[in-house]
Order: structure tokens, then C-alpha cells, then sequence
């Protein structure tokens, strides 16, 4: 059975600012990162589904040691961000500074843009991730 | 299904890099289990063996073949386990299984690390591998980030004030250190004893909120332990330490986990399912290893296996209630963060740390009096998972 939505595909679209994902045609809840069946209901009959990208942050960290590789985008703030939509997703978080992010980022509102990771020698090449900033 | 024993177990010390190699180090550990159990390595019918980063901390795959050919258990059948940081646990369970179906009589299993070898950044890197890597390693995930946000999402659902949470987690590393730097087998025994909280906040920072105490350390080190069939297992010893309960499962992505968040639904599941089979309840268990590799861990399993109320492990660490001598001794070895975390080890380490417990065996202060049903709880990755063992006495 083929993979409805494969990670280059769901990669090429975040590269263009489009968070693409799965909407069940069985349950209707919307999967993301997409996946072989829905992850509430295990439906396979899946269509593929265009997301605002928009949410809430519900938690976050500034990061300060880094993986072999990555030393020099230290320091950074990572967030999980509950979309519109419902399913949650990990991003970055941009305007902030990561010394001065707190508990009051909690709750606020974000859009999002991206940011390609453009791989290491264990990766398997480049990897698009959401960079969020906050709606004024 | 027959009744399983622990007839033996053996370990090296947890530490920081080690001069010996992985098969080495398994090697002793297994030898001593070996001697521990009155077998010889001819009688040792199959090899589990937990190991994550072999590859990458010695270049070293399929290291269990050639540590089953180094201690003598020739041509005997030898698996390894990657399971993250919950791979030993998920070897011993298999042992388990095996020896309870009646396939095998006597198994081998446990697992061995060389984390320290590799150092803080190639470690990071390694340990990030247990988060998705297309959907979660581009954003700079990071083994302290995943517990970081479950710090400030625990500080966030239950109300409490992140300055006072900080204080309750520095707590738990502090009781800890206190039972590794007793624990001649830790990679801080010596250190340690007494440290202020203000230490561990005034540390620095890896990922907010967390600091370097509050982070458990990469460790280089191995642990086995021996099962046996009941039958076999009266004749070996006269204080068998029965596995009466096991649990495993497992999780998707951090992200995916989503709405259960803080808790960790594969901890449940698999806690649920070893309580059930051992037919015994949290308030039976006098003793609990569990998984601390940062200190908010240890909040968020310590709820999950049902010791306490959810938000309310923090004030149970600052009362003494998670200390030997209290409600359940938490962590007597000193846990991940004062014995160590090599993690290809790490659960048999747990199994070996309950069964000396129960036999009354290690430094008296920080034995658990009277102990005769304990617990382990081992994490992989970010809950992708989880592995619960539940022992008891059998004399």
C-alpha cells in the first residue's frame, strides 16, 4: 500500500512555507507529521490536507549545548506548538531571545515560517523544521 | 507460563571514560553473574544483550556475538536490544519471557555502554537519534530539550510556579547525589554528599530549565544478570529473586504524544501491565528504581507508577517520602543521575540494584529494611519506550 504523503514531499512543501498534512476521511481528525493511518482512528483512506500553520505555544526551552555539528546555533529556543488544527508540532521560535524566554511565552499565539536543516553525515540530507514567531 | 528467578547478577562500576572496551567491560559483569550463580559459562543457554551506540562510541556492532565467544557461552544464540536508553530492560524482559515459555532453561541478559567515550557533543548527537530524526532533529532537539519542555509544560498544568518546581527538582538530584556517593558501584560514589540547592540552580544551563545537575552524566559501564526457571533456580540458590511482573510499550514521536503530555502514556500502559501480572498495587512496592535521567524525570514517573498524586512528587521529594525510610525508597543506587547512565546498561543495572536490595546486600546505609517487593522503571528515548519489571523475594 503506498504512503500517502512521504517525507520529501511534506519537506518540499515546508521549504514553500506550506505545512502539509492528513485529514481522515473516516474520523476526520487531521494527522501531522503524516503517517501510514490516521493516528486517532487507524484509517488508511487519507487525503492530503494544507494546514494555517498558526497555533499556540504549550511549552519551549532555550538550548545551550548542542549536538556534534551544530555548536555554533547555539544558543536557540525550540517550542511545541498546539496548531489551529489540533495535533501538536516542534519548531523553532524566532524574536525571542533565548536568554529572556519565560514561562509567559505559554499560551501565546504564533505564525509560522521555516528552516532548513541542511543535514549532517547521519541524516540522510536536509530537514525543513516550522520557525514560528509570535502574533503581535 | 514457569516462574523466573534472578539467580545472579554482576556489574561494573558506572564512570566516566573507561580504558576497558565494551566486550571487556560486558565480560566482567557477566563473569560475576556467572560466579554469583554457582553456572558455568557452558550452562548459559542464550545471550540478551542491550547495547545502543557501540557502533558509534567504539565502532563496534553485533557486540553481542563476540562478548558470548569472550566469556565462554560458545555458538549459544546472542541478541542484542535497541530499545534507547530502556534497551537492558527490554533484554531482561525477553530473557523473562523465554525462560517462563520453557524454551530455555537459563538465560544471560543485560547490556553494556561506552557513552562517556564519546564525549558530551558526539553523545548529544547520538542520544538525538532517539527522537525523530525527519520530523524533530531539524528543529535542534536534544536529549535535556525533550525533558526541558516537559519541565515547563509539568510547571504550566499543575499550577506550580517554575522558581518552586526548580527547588523540588533540585531536590531530587540532591537525594540522589546523597545515595551514589555511598554506592562504591556509582559513578559519583565519593561525591557529593551534601550539595546545596542552591548548587544545582546556580549550575549551568543546558536547556532552561534545567542545569547540570539537574542532567544525569554520560557513563561508560555494564550489568548482567542471570535468569533461571524455577526448578533450576532452587537448586542454585536459596535466595532466588523472582520477576513476578513485566510490562513494555511503546510511543511515536514527542510531538505526537501531545494532549498526555507531561505524563508518559507508554509508562502507563507498560506500569499497568506489570502491576496486573504480579497482581500487586503501587503502595506494595517498597523500593523503586526508576528512570531519573533529569531530575523532572523522576517527578513524571514517580506519578505514572501511581507512588503519588499527579503535580504533587515534588513536595513528596521535599517531605522525604521518595527517600529510603519514607512512603518508597526511590533510587537507593543514586539512580541515573549519581550511579550513572550507560544506557545500553542501564535497566539491568536497575534489576541488579532491586535484587541486592532484596537479598540485604548492599552498604547498610542505604539499604531499605525489610524490602520485598521493588520495581524497575526504564525510559527509551522520549517515551518511544518503556519497560516495567516488578521483583519479590522468594524466601
Amino acid at each position: 500500500m503506498a504512503y500517502k504523503l512521504i517525507f520529501k514531499d511534506y519537506n518540499e512543501a515546508l521549504k514553500q512555507n506550506k505545512l502539509l498534512g492528513l485529514k481522515c476521511q473516516a474520523c476526520g481528525a487531521v494527522t501531522v507529521p503524516p503517517k501510514m493511518v490516521c493516528t486517532r482512528c487507524t484509517s488508511p483512506e487519507l487525503e492530503i490536507m494544507e494546514l494555517k500553520g498558526s497555533g499556540r505555544i504549550k511549552t519551549f526551552t532555550s538550548v545551550y549545548v548542542a549536538s556534534e555539528g551544530r555548536e555554533a546555533e547555539v544558543p536557540y529556543i525550540i517550542v511545541m506548538v498546539a496548531l489551529g488544527e489540533g495535533p501538536w508540532i516542534m519548531g523553532n521560535l524566532e524574536g525571542v531571545d533565548p536568554a529572556q524566554a519565560g514561562m509567559e511565552l505559554i499560551g501565546r499565539s504564533v505564525k509560522m515560517g521555516h528552516k532548513v536543516f541542511p543535514g549532517d553525515k547521519y541524516s540522510a540530507g536536509e530537514g525543513a523544521r516550522p520557525l514560528f514567531s509570535l502574533v503581535k | 507460563m514457569r516462574k523466573v528467578a534472578v539467580v545472579g547478577v554482576g556489574e561494573t562500576r558506572f564512570s566516566g571514560t573507561q580504558e576497558k572496551t565494551g566486550v571487556e567491560l560486558f565480560a566482567e559483569a557477566a563473569m560475576e553473574a556467572i560466579n554469583e550463580s554457582n553456572l558455568k559459562p557452558k550452562d548459559i543457554k542464550a545471550l540478551f544483550v542491550g547495547n545502543v551506540l557501540g557502533d558509534f562510541s567504539e565502532g563496534q556492532g553485533m557486540v553481542q556475538a563476540f562478548a558470548a565467544e569472550n566469556i565462554g557461552c560458545f555458538n549459544v544464540p546472542a541478541n542484542r536490544y535497541e530499545g534507547a536508553c530502556a534497551s537492558a530492560s527490554m533484554a531482561v524482559r525477553d530473557a523473562f519471557i523465554w525462560v517462563a515459555s520453557g524454551f530455555y532453561d537459563i538465560v544471560l541478559a543485560g547490556g553494556v555502554e561506552r557513552a562517556a567515550t564519546m564525549g558530551t557533543a558526539l553523545a548529544t548527537r547520538t542520544f538525538a537519534m532517539f527522537s525523530d530524526a525527519r520530523y524533530e532533529y531539524p528543529s535542534g532537539i536534544t536529549f535535556p530539550a525533550v525533558f526541558a519542555m516537559l519541565a515547563h509544560l509539568y510547571s504550566d498544568t499543575y499550577g506550580i510556579p517554575l522558581e518552586k518546581l526548580r527547588e523540588q527538582m533540585a531536590k531530587v538530584s540532591i537525594q540522589s547525589y546523597r545515595h551514589g556517593s555511598i554506592n562504591p558501584k556509582a559513578h559519583f560514589y565519593g561525591k557529593y554528599p551534601d550539595m546545596p540547592v542552591e548548587k544545582v540552580l546556580s549550575s549551568f544551563m543546558v536547556s532552561s530549565p534545567l542545569t547540570l545537575h539537574d542532567c544525569c552524566p554520560f557513563s561508560d559501564g555494564a550489568a548482567t544478570v542471570i535468569l533461571a526457571s524455577e526448578e533450576v533456580a532452587r537448586k542454585l540458590t536459596g535466595k532466588p529473586v523472582y520477576i513476578t511482573g513485566v510490562g513494555q510499550a511503546s510511543s511515536g514521536p514527542l510531538s505526537n504524544q501531545d494532549e498526555f503530555l507531561p505524563r508518559i502514556r507508554a509508562r502507563e500502559v507498560s506500569a499497568k501491565q506489570a502491576y496486573d501480572m504480579a497482581g500487586v498495587k503501587p503502595g506494595d512496592i517498597d523500593i523503586c528504581e526508576l528512570h531519573d535521567c533529569f531530575s523532572i524525570a523522576s517527578l513524571i514517573a514517580a506519578e505514572s507508577l501511581g507512588f503519588f498524586e499527579y503535580g504533587k512528587s515534588g513536595e513528596a521529594w521535599e517531605k522525604g517520602e521518595a527517600d529510603i525510610g519514607g512512603k518508597i525508597a526511590i533510587n537507593p543506587s543514586g539512580g541515573l543521575k549519581s550511579k550513572g547512565h550507560p544506557i545500553g546498561a542501564t535497566g539491568a543495572g536497575q534489576v541488579y540494584e532491586i535484587t541486592k536490595q532484596l537479598r540485604g546486600e548492599v552498604e547498610p546505609e542505604r539499604q531499605v529494611a525489610g524490602a520485598r517487593t521493588g520495581m524497575t522503571d526504564t525510559l527509551g528515548g522520549d517515551g518511544g519506550t518503556l519497560v516495567n519489571l516488578i521483583l519479590q523475594r522468594g524466601w
